[in-house]
């Protein structure tokens, strides 16, 4: 798969990079938990905290902003407090970028790059796409943006997830994170790779705002046989608005009493010197050699989980 | 009682739900890439043994359950109560009809089955996988016909009614798969 991979970005002129796995400055997205590590100086005992990185995305966009061109990266991220069927804590990530690429550009790649690694092994039928209010209008029943809490109540009560009331209350983003994994999640990529794109605006993480919707932002999310194999994005170029979200992300994480990680100055630099036009994805491939080995458990599919580590 | 977080949700682990004791079947991690992680949790009710799912946030708290399960010797039922005995103790429970349940019809005195406590006292109780019981009623059988084709309701010492192949007679011992309700053979 790792060898596939390679020569579908080479013959297509990507180059292949490498960025650090231990990072000076951590997420601030409330979702992710990084795992935390102490430098030390040599000789010194005060030691400063480094985090293992959950994604390459901020140190390559550094290297975009510098001139760097399309570029591709296989490497592992790290993730703490997420361990399951699908997820251990340190997987394999392939991300990339391309200058001048539109988000239905990329798809269009990711698509071809997909068909190269499950060629010989999964029979797959033509993949198809569908926007976020689309496909949660078809399998919820409501449109997510405009829907009543308490008609995401009422729909919830009827698909047997009486629950969902008291653990989501009047946080849009929690109901809709609930009612897509469990209502909507487990119907896509069957049987073919589903490309979901345009999530709403208050999930834009770092995406870029539709251009002629402001409800909506320029992200695509893939699924195969119900399983989330990466999120992509018309890349955010803008370093005002940028650093916005991360303050407001920073405001979630004092709320709930989570860490407060310092916003990456280094990232935001990069973005006011100048991104270049992009768009961008991570894929997990350890869930895609799930799916093409038809494995239940990501552990079957690596060589230690990190319970056997 | 200690409470267990959503990573601590194992198959086989009993906590209390809305007022009822359960255990957990299957606890499943699903987690959007960008957004919030939830546990979608299969339990059982050990008082009406209903599955049902349930979502938790990740890291969300349940309290656990007195519940033990316990090997116990069958004695008798007083037309109101099943009386059970704990043998290494002498110790005796007895539990309503309604705790038996689909049991009754398998239970034969000086049997061993499980009985499960909460809070010391019987919620449910069930029998060995395989039982071996007397016909006390069942009609004769077509001579000649030795192979299953259609069978015969039996009636045996416990009152169960099962299904038997046409060759079984009454006074005879069988063995019963109790999780089926299904005949497996006569026993010699």
């Amino acid at each position: 798969m790792l060898a596939t991979i390679r020569q579908f970005f080479s013959a297509r002129n990507v180059l292949e990079v490498e960025t650090p796995l231990l990072c000076r400055a951590g997420v601030t997205d409330p979702n992710l938990n990084p795992f935390t590590t102490v430098l030390r100086q040599p000789g010194s005992s005060e030691g400063e905290q480094l985090y293992l990185q959950t994604s390459p995305e901020f140190a390559m966009k550094r290297l975009l902003a510098a001139g760097s061109g399309s570029i591709y990266q296989i490497c592992k991220a790290f993730r703490n407090e997420e361990s399951g069927r699908h997820h251990n804590p340190e997987f394999t990530l392939l991300e990339w970028y391309r200058v001048g690429f539109d988000l239905a550009e990329l798809i269009d790649e990711i698509d071809a790059l997909l068909a190269e690694i499950c060629r010989d092994h999964l029979i797959l039928a033509a993949s198809e796409r569908f926007s976020y209010r689309e496909l949660f209008r078809e399998h919820v029943g409501v449109d997510p943006l405009s829907a009543s809490f308490e008609e995401l109540s009422e729909r919830s009560r009827v698909r047997d997830l009486p629950e969902a009331e008291a653990l989501c209350g009047r946080d849009r983003s929690l109901w809709l994170d609930l009612l897509f994994s469990h209502l909507v999640q487990p119907h896509l990529g069957r049987g073919r790779i589903t490309f979901v794109y345009d999530f709403p605006a208050f999930l834009p993480s770092l995406a870029r705002k539709k251009p002629d919707d402001p409800l909506v932002v320029e992200r695509v999310e893939i699924f195969l046989e119900g399983l989330e194999l990466g999120n992509g994005f018309h890349e955010l170029a803008d370093a005002v608005e940028q650093e916005e979200r991360f303050d407001r992300d920073l405001v979630i994480r004092e709320e709930n009493g989570l860490p407060l990680p310092a916003k990456d100055e280094r990232l935001l630099a990069a973005l006011r010197s100048g991104l270049p036009d992009c768009s961008g994805i991570a894929l997990g491939l350890d869930r895609l050699l799930m799916i093409r080995m038809r494995a239940e458990s990501i552990g079957d599919v690596l060589a230690f989980p990190t319970a056997q580590a | 009682m200690a409470t267990f977080s959503t990573n601590e949700f194992k198959g086989g682990l009993k906590v209390m739900l809305d007022g009822d004791p359960c255990s957990i079947i299957e606890n499943e991690f699903v987690k959007p890439g960008k957004g919030q992680a939830f546990n979608r949790v299969k339990l059982r009710n050990l008082k009406t043994g209903r599955v049902i799912e349930r979502t938790f946030k990740s890291g969300e708290t349940l309290e656990g359950a007195d519940v033990v399960d316990t090997e116990m010797q069958y004695l008798y039922n007083d037309g109101e109560q099943w009386h059970f005995m704990v043998p290494e103790s002498f110790e005796q429970y007895a539990a309503d009809s309604d705790v038996v349940g689909d049991a009754k019809k398998w239970l034969k005195e000086q049997d061993v089955c499980i009985v499960t406590l909460y809070n010391n006292a019987p919620i449910s109780v069930t029998p060995p996988n395989f039982v071996e019981l007397t016909i006390v009623e069942t009609d004769p059988g077509v001579r000649g016909d030795t192979s299953g084709g259609g069978g015969k309701p039996a009636t045996l010492d416990t009152g169960a009614v099962v299904r038997v192949p046409l060759f079984v007679q009454t006074g005879e011992v069988i063995k019963v798969d109790t999780r089926t309700g299904e005949y497996v053979s006569r026993v010699k």
